[in-house]
């Protein structure tokens, strides 16, 4: 028998909630409402749906656009062999979105990444600090306002 | 007649010179190096240093791993700022005489990364003395690079203890 897709489980779990963006075998991929997060994630992590992998958690910057920004979730169950790509746009003026720290261990990594680069605030995140950049780094450099050329050297440069 | 042919050596078993250039010829075959590796550079780096290119042959062979121990720094790879004061500490660690080779297109002038992370070239951290470009150089640039400086150092006045002047 055809496994059912998980747009279609979700579509039923959640009524109304969820977007369905794009289907293809393998490659499902749904826009939740920021609100809608934690809920959403903690239902396909049990079973029957089992994504008990986070692949990626990454943003991206739309900017001039609106929502500006959009938080990228890839999924994946071990059990099935599936992927799932999860989406949730954030507006410029509240840029948080719940953490997955609870569920996922490794999500702590990824998002202090997306906080360092983006600016993005997870809520319940253990130990929000940057990742990549050093301290006294002013600014979150993946954003498109973050000028090209801005330079913050940690120690004097020659002439 | 006998006498006199005692006093002087035969000819060809001494030669004159002068003892800057003595110096210099003792300092440019003996380099003790420190790779400062960081990036993809490094494969370059371990073949011109390994058994088929032999950095050895043109005395350069021995790497030390303390800056305390080596007189030419090599500089592989993108120097990010958040890794320059590392890179600053290294060099000053570092005893005199000594030389620096800037290794690969990011050490030179920041390369393809010209970006908020990476430094746009090691000269606006530490002083460079030889630049060797290329995306990775290849290991006879490297050896070319290597010869340039040996004819660098054994040209330049060199700096010994007794000379310099006490303050």
């Amino acid at each position: 028998m055809e496994e059912e897709n998980t747009l279609a489980v979700l579509g039923r779990r959640f009524p109304g909630r969820v977007r369905e963006v794009l289907v293809s075998p393998g490659d499902e991929v749904a826009e939740i409402n920021r609100q809608d997060l934690l809920e959403v994630v903690d239902f396909l992590k049990s079973a029957p749906q089992d994504f008990s992998m986070l692949l990626d958690l990454t943003c991206v910057d739309y900017a001039p656009g609106k929502p500006r920004f959009e938080m990228v979730y890839h999924f994946f169950s071990l059990s099935r062999l599936r992927r799932l790509r999860l989406k949730v746009r954030l507006d410029e003026a509240e840029t948080r979105v719940a953490s997955l720290t609870s569920l996922w261990k490794n999500a702590d990594w990824l998002e202090r990444e997306v906080f360092d680069l983006f600016g993005v605030v997870f809520d319940g995140h253990p130990y929000l600090r940057r990742l990549f950049m050093y301290d006294g780094f002013e600014g979150h450099p993946l954003r498109k306002d973050y000028p090209l050329r801005r330079r913050q050297p940690r120690i004097r440069m020659r002439d | 007649m006998a006498e006199i042919k005692k006093k002087h050596p035969p000819a060809g078993q001494f030669i004159t010179t002068q003892f800057n250039s003595l110096l210099g010829w003792a300092r440019k075959y003996s380099l003790f190096h420190y790779p400062f590796v960081t990036a993809c550079c490094g494969m370059e780096y371990m073949s011109a240093a390994c058994a088929h290119f032999d950095i050895d042959r043109f005395g350069a062979g021995w790497t030390r791993f303390s800056p305390r121990q080596s007189d030419m720094l090599l500089v592989v790879g993108t120097v990010t700022q958040k890794l320059a004061p590392a890179l600053r500490t290294v060099y000053d660690q570092m005893t005199e005489p000594k030389w620096v080779i800037a290794f690969g297109t990011c050490t030179v002038s920041g390369g393809i990364y010209d970006n908020y992370a990476v430094v746009q070239g090691i000269d606006q951290i530490i002083p460079v003395d030889i630049y060797i470009p290329g995306c990775p150089p290849r290991p006879e640039m490297v050896l070319d690079g290597l010869l340039k400086l040996q004819d660098k150092i054994q040209h330049q006045e060199q700096d010994w203890r007794w000379k310099k002047k006490i303050p």
